[in-house]
């Protein structure tokens, strides 16, 4: 390795191309994504519905997202 | 409006990708798998849910069916998932498209079918003719129930498209009808909007019992040939 700092110690951006294949099998496997999520809103003492309807609510707006084109002509307008 | 009461029922893509599959994986994202003796609520909840139904539902069943209750009981908590999931507003539910639910019915119940065919040939053949039928009568017998029995797929899969795209038209129409006399008279708004909250309990109410039906049925033809 040509760099001082430890491989491992590395962001993303400041690895170099070669590096790739070595840097992301050292990568610190610490939860991510989804177990992030669930050990902090729903794997608790006292969870609520809180931790579910965020979830649910997330999916609403990626549907909303998704059918926008077609609800664009629904919008309220002064005269239909 | 036409074009509009059925664009949600469109598989949905986003730039041409096919992400349908994405929403068929959702639910699954909802029933967290534990190792542990005393879980989080979530999961607590689902487990009770869950070890009652399969008590209720393979009670009926001998040794060998009991060997079907984990696609059993993965199919009642993917379909009720899957249509409670439908009720929020803007999402799409893969139960209301034919093809699904046709690919869905038609292996289950052709494993029943071949099931009892192969372990006890004769009790399966013998299901073609009711007792004490006339002679004459037989060969026509035979031929009904020879089409009821090549009926029972194609029932079972229209049977839960129908009800939950029937559903959801239901709302969408009712919902529009609110809206639109809103500006005519508040009193019919009003009145409508409350058949609109008992249609969505109704809706509630259907989206279990479709799953319910569903498997319950598969389970009988199951209980008739294992």
């Amino acid at each position: 390795m040509a760099s001082f700092v430890p491989l491992k110690e590395k962001r993303l951006m400041e690895v170099k191309i070669g590096e790739l294949p070595r840097w992301r099998l050292m990568q610190d496997f610490t939860p991510k994504g989804y177990h992030r999520y669930y050990n902090k809103y729903i794997h608790v003492k006292k969870g609520g519905i809180a931790g579910v309807s965020m979830v649910l609510a997330a999916y609403v707006f990626f549907n909303y997202c998704c059918s926008y084109k077609e609800l664009k002509h629904e919008q309220r307008r002064k005269y239909r | 409006m036409n074009e509009n009461l059925f664009a949600s029922f469109i598989t949905p893509t986003m730039m041409g990708l096919p992400i349908v599959m994405l929403i068929i994986m959702f639910p699954s994202m909802l029933f967290p798998s534990t190792a542990r003796l005393i879980n989080n609520r979530l999961v607590s909840i689902q487990q009770w849910l869950i070890r009652m139904t399969t008590k209720q539902m393979m009670a009926i069943h001998n040794k060998k069916g009991q060997t079907w209750t984990l696609m059993l009981i993965s199919l009642i908590m993917f379909i009720g998932s899957t249509n409670l999931l439908g009720l929020l507003p803007h999402s799409f539910t893969p139960t209301t498209q034919l093809s699904m639910n046709l690919g869905m019915a038609i292996p289950l119940w052709a494993g029943t079918v071949i099931l009892g065919f192969r372990h006890k040939t004769k009790a399966s053949l013998a299901h073609f003719l009711p007792q004490g039928t006339p002679l004459p009568l037989i060969p026509m017998l035979i031929i009904i129930e020879t089409i009821s029995l090549f009926i029972q797929p194609m029932a079972l899969a229209v049977r839960l498209t129908a009800n939950i795209t029937a559903g959801h038209l239901l709302i969408h129409l009712i919902g529009g009808a609110t809206l639109a006399l809103m500006s005519i008279s508040m009193t019919t708004a009003f009145i409508t909007f409350i058949i609109l909250i008992l249609l969505t309990v109704l809706e509630f109410a259907v989206a279990l019992i479709q799953a319910y039906v569903f498997t319950l049925l598969v389970s009988l033809y199951l209980h008739d040939n294992a």
